[in-house]
């Protein structure tokens, strides 16, 4: 069992600044789990607290059970890939991938026959008598990573595993990662900046903004039923499109155009209350023509994305974006009706937080509870 | 009539340029002398004092002037013949390593811990080190510390040279050592730690190989002011069988007599070479740096 | 549907995510000790240094606080009993023709070396080299650099050679035979000596201000009809002002402590190179005068920090 659990971590830097404020995460055995947020959220203090890098200022820290809050960074059975891998430039690859089992003081052919092993299952035995400096990125990607699996730890952690590789290699790599963790099976926390890598990668992922939680969910969760308006613009490759309206009896009215109300929506709202509309572009359609309940706009801008188009469309004084057909090649300043559907929109109150049934609804992020075979409903 | 005016115009025009042009050319001309005659009279000046050490230590009959040589060896010969000229150089060799290791053992562990823990009034205490290291230079602390050694019985002893001069060098070595540590990557002492090293094993496995080249420059710096050092030997040691030869060499010219022109010609060269070679060979590797502009 | 974020996007978000690395590893830095060093143990690692340095260099500086005020000797009773005097050194030093004559060649010494020789003729050549080819700077900068390099007791034989009376190379030269030039012109020959020997500090520390000036502003004042005088007055200097100050004093500090104009002229003759330093080395260590050596000392320690200080104020500003 080497799960992680936190109870309201707080980190806090000389001078009042909190890099973790009061966290309750709950980290399954042998799941991967991401950790995403934008600059300064705090996910990589986190991280780093959890090895054990940085000391918490409050709270406990338990891994496998056992509370390491004030246990010695090398006695928490942790392996680290650091963002810029640290493999040592004056060690031959062997003798890197060997640098942890040298620490346990197991013998010199014991320790490189398991290096030796580890390189073989990924690919890199070739390489064993080189030196880091003589490497790829990709290369000494593998090679930190076999490190720290020589190691058998019962947690791995990555620090932006693939932020220092080009983006080609990077949709490589991102696959080979996914499917060593399953082979492996060992509790992964991973940081990252860049929700599609974390939405692709995770079992389950952890929002920050600021030292708090945001949410924790599945890619599937946060991606279709996002907690706020936060969670909700940063996750999607184009970000959603949030625009303010007023409940109109069973419409929500966006420049003055009523719209249909976001099914999970029903039901919880009054009329006349001021709300944040949310529709990714993805699941908008654009019509040449007016149809009813539709959003009329004009088009500005029309970007291709290759198999699709972005198409920036004006609704009065907001800017909403749709993705469309590759065939379809708006021009400028052509009149357009913008349609929704009730099923795949979003409505968020004053505050930011979603609004829908209070069963369905992910409340307190902090004292959320969730095991990786039964996901919330519907 | 007209005519004839435009043409002359234009032939003065032309002429006129032309003498621009000329002009031109004869100021550059004379700017290309001008910079000939300068290079070639910084050149005169710098390197004729040190043509002597290159022709004298293989003249046959050498002389205080600069003169083409008639080729011999033999005035090596002569120096490896004189004991006490060849146990100073090897004095001076004890002197320079003895100073390196200390400065570089003291130092190297300082200027990491320095860099990697936060002690209170670390970065007071490091610019007031160099401070300190600057105006108490030897000239004017000689006496002081002539003193301190006669106290501390380490007069005439390569031990209280050692220590002397080490004491004077480390707060630059320390300063230096720390800059350089700073801007290496921490990751690499943090991914060991996490595998279960202790702190010396990871000043040892890993931090060390890393400041190899920081380590290098320092060191090679320590023994260039060593080797070359002259005051303080020179009041602190009072045998001859232990003066180094910074020392031997100023007694050579300046005993009674006629001094001894081929060992003093051989010695020169045998004593200069490897300070200059060993500064080459580092600004060559490692680019020449100025340490706040502290005299090697 | 499109999965990878925009590259754009990365590329803003990789440039934010560095500076909240740096800021991180700077308040990381400052918090934590990365290795677990722990503060004890840091401590341990620098005491080593810092004894050596306390015994050897803070220690004597701060002695000869209290042995200036003494009459210490080398031998006889003071060097066994020494008595305090107070600030009689001091008195009898300001008013000793001989340290006032050391005084006053010190600072035509600096003045001449330091100032003039070495700071004019280092930039001088760093200006020069810049218009050269590659191979003839190579080649002078290579032998200015000698003059740096080789030992001091080295350097001080080879002019000592080059100025010699009988047979000096120097006489051959300038066809005036018998000219003992140490002898009768000693503070020019210790002013010129220092200068051969110290001019490289200058002309690198030079020549990397000089490659610092932007090319595009030379060019635009060029192009302006600017000659080579105004393009130096104009904008040349401008940019190094402060690498002039700053070369400046850190010469005038190694200058007004350099012991090596000792091995040519020994401060004769008659006293008449008897630079600072070699005053104290002959009052304190050859006569005996250990407690008006101290003084004296302290003087010179004095005006060290005054300069060292001025550099500092200097730099304060500069960040600025």
């Amino acid at each position: 069992m080497a799960g992680i659990t936190t109870e309201h971590l707080v980190k806090e830097y000389p001078g009042g600044v909190r890099g973790v404020d009061g966290l309750d995460v709950e980290i399954n055995d042998g799941e991967f789990f991401a950790l995403l947020g934008p600059s300064g959220c705090g996910k990589t203090t986190l991280l780093r607290t959890i090895a054990g890098l940085e000391k918490a200022t409050d709270g406990k820290i338990r891994i496998g059970g056992k509370d390491v809050t004030y246990l010695e960074p090398g006695r928490r059975h942790i392996a680290m890939v650091f963002q810029d891998y640290a493999l040592f430039p004056h060690m031959t690859v062997e003798d890197n991938v060997a640098y942890p089992l040298k620490i346990q003081k197991v013998g010199k052919q014991d320790r490189l026959a398991r290096a030796k092993e580890v390189a073989t299952s990924l690919a890199f035995e070739a390489l064993l008598k080189r030196r880091p400096g003589q490497l790829s990125g990709g290369q000494q990607q593998r090679v930190a990573l076999a490190r720290a699996i020589a190691s058998n730890p019962d947690v791995f952690l990555f620090d932006e595993p693939l932020s220092n590789l080009d983006a080609r290699l990077r949709l490589e790599a991102r696959t080979f990662l996914k499917r060593l963790q399953l082979d492996l099976g060992v509790t992964t926390v991973f940081v990252t900046h860049d929700q599609a890598e974390a939405l692709a990668l995770a079992d389950r992922i952890a929002i920050m903004k600021s030292g708090k939680l945001q949410q924790i969910g599945t890619p599937r969760e946060v991606f279709d039923r996002p907690a706020n308006t936060f969670v909700a613009s940063f996750i999607g490759s184009t970000p959603m499109n949030l625009v303010e309206g007023i409940v109109d009896g069973s419409t929500v009215l966006i420049a003055g155009t009523p719209v249909p109300l976001p099914s999970s929506a029903v039901d919880h709202v009054i009329h006349g209350q001021k709300v944040t509309w949310g529709a990714r572009p993805e699941y908008l359609q654009m019509h040449p023509g007016a149809q009813p309940n539709t959003l009329p706009g004009t088009v500005t801008v029309s970007e291709n994305l290759g198999a699709a188009m972005l198409v920036s469309i004006e609704v009065g004084d907001h800017l909403l974006k749709v993705i469309v057909n590759e065939d379809l090649e708006p021009e400028l300043g052509t009149p357009v009706w913008i349609a929704s559907e009730p099923r795949r929109t979003l409505l968020f109150d004053e505050e930011g937080a979603r609004i829908a049934a209070p069963s369905e609804e992910i409340s307190h992020p902090q004292t959320l509870l969730v095991n990786r075979d039964s996901a919330i409903t519907p | 009539m007209s005519s004839l005016k435009v043409e002359k115009a234009s032939t003065l025009a032309e002429r006129e340029s032309k003498n621009g042009l000329a002009s031109l050319a004869v100021r550059k001309f004379l700017g290309r002398i001008g910079t000939t005659v300068f290079v070639a009279l910084v050149l005169a000046f710098f390197a004729i004092p040190v043509l002597w050490l290159v022709f004298a230590p293989f003249d046959a009959h050498p002389s205080m002037n600069v003169k083409l040589p008639e080729f011999t060896l033999k005035n090596f010969a002569v120096l490896f013949g004189d004991s006490s000229a060849l146990s100073s150089l090897r004095n001076s060799v004890v002197l320079a390593a003895g100073t390196m290791v200390i400065v570089l053992i003291f130092g190297s562990v300082a200027s990491y811990a320095l860099s990697r823990v936060r002690i209170p009034g670390r970065e007071v205490l490091l610019y007031s080190l160099l401070l300190l290291s600057s105006i108490i230079t030897g000239t004017a602390a000689m006496v002081p510390i002539f003193l301190l050694m006669v106290r501390l019985n380490l007069i005439d002893s390569q031990l209280g040279v050692i220590l002397v001069l080490s004491a004077g060098m480390l707060p630059t070595v320390i300063f230096i050592l720390k800059d350089f540590m700073d801007s290496t990557p921490k990751s690499y002492e943090e991914s060991a730690r996490l595998y279960g090293a202790k702190p010396l094993r990871i000043l040892w496995d890993v931090v060390i190989p890393i400041a190899r080249p920081g380590l290098a420059t320092v060191s090679v710096w320590a023994v260039v002011q060593v080797w070359g050092n002259f005051l303080m030997p020179f009041i602190l040691l009072t045998s001859p069988d232990k003066t180094p030869a910074a020392v031997i060499m100023y007694t050579f010219y300046t005993q009674g007599g006629q001094p001894n022109l081929a060992l003093i010609s051989a010695f020169s060269l045998v004593f200069s070479l490897p300070v200059i070679l060993m500064y080459f060979f580092v600004s060559r590797r490692y680019g020449f740096r100025f340490h706040g502009g502290i005299k090697s | 549907m499109p999965e990878t974020s925009s590259n754009k996007e990365d590329a803003r978000t990789s440039v934010r995510d560095d500076a909240e690395r740096q800021t991180r590893q700077k308040s990381t830095h400052e918090d934590e000790d990365v290795v677990g060093l722990g503060k004890r143990r840091a401590v341990a690692f620098v005491a080593p240094a810092l004894a050596l340095i306390s015994v050897f260099l803070i220690f004597p500086a701060v002695w000869t606080l209290y042995l200036g005020l003494t009459n210490y000797g080398l031998t006889g009773s003071q060097a066994l009993n020494p008595q305090f005097v107070g600030i009689d050194n001091y008195v009898s030093a300001l008013t000793n023709p001989a340290f006032l004559n050391s005084l006053w060649l010190t600072v035509l010494f600096v003045f001449g070396s330091a100032l003039i020789g070495q700071s004019c003729l280092g930039f001088l050549i760093a200006w020069m080299m810049m218009r050269v080819n590659k191979v003839v700077r190579g080649v002078v900068e290579f032998f200015v650099l000698l003059g740096w390099i080789i030992p001091s007791s080295v350097s001080t034989f080879l002019w000592f050679a080059l100025l010699d009376g009988s047979s000096g190379t120097l006489n051959l030269l300038l066809h005036t035979p018998g000219t003992a030039w140490l002898l009768r012109y000693p503070m020019w020959s210790i002013i010129v000596f220092n200068t051969w020997v110290g001019t490289a500090f200058s002309m690198l520390l030079f020549s990397s201000a000089l490659a610092s000036v932007p090319p595009s502003q030379l060019e635009s004042a060029r192009s302006a009809g600017a000659g080579a005088w105004a393009q130096l007055r104009d904008v040349i200097f401008p940019h190094i002002r402060g690498h002039i100050l700053t070369n400046t004093l850190l010469i005038t500090l190694w200058t007004f402590n350099t012991f090596t104009p000792y091995l040519l002229t020994a401060g004769g003759p008659d006293g008449r190179s008897e630079i600072l330093p070699v005053f104290i080395y002959k009052l304190a260590l050859q006569n005996g005068m250990l407690g008006q050596g101290a003084a004296i000392s302290l003087i010179m320690i004095i005006l060290n920090l005054m300069i060292a200080l001025v550099y500092i104020r200097l730099l304060r500003t500069k960040e600025q």
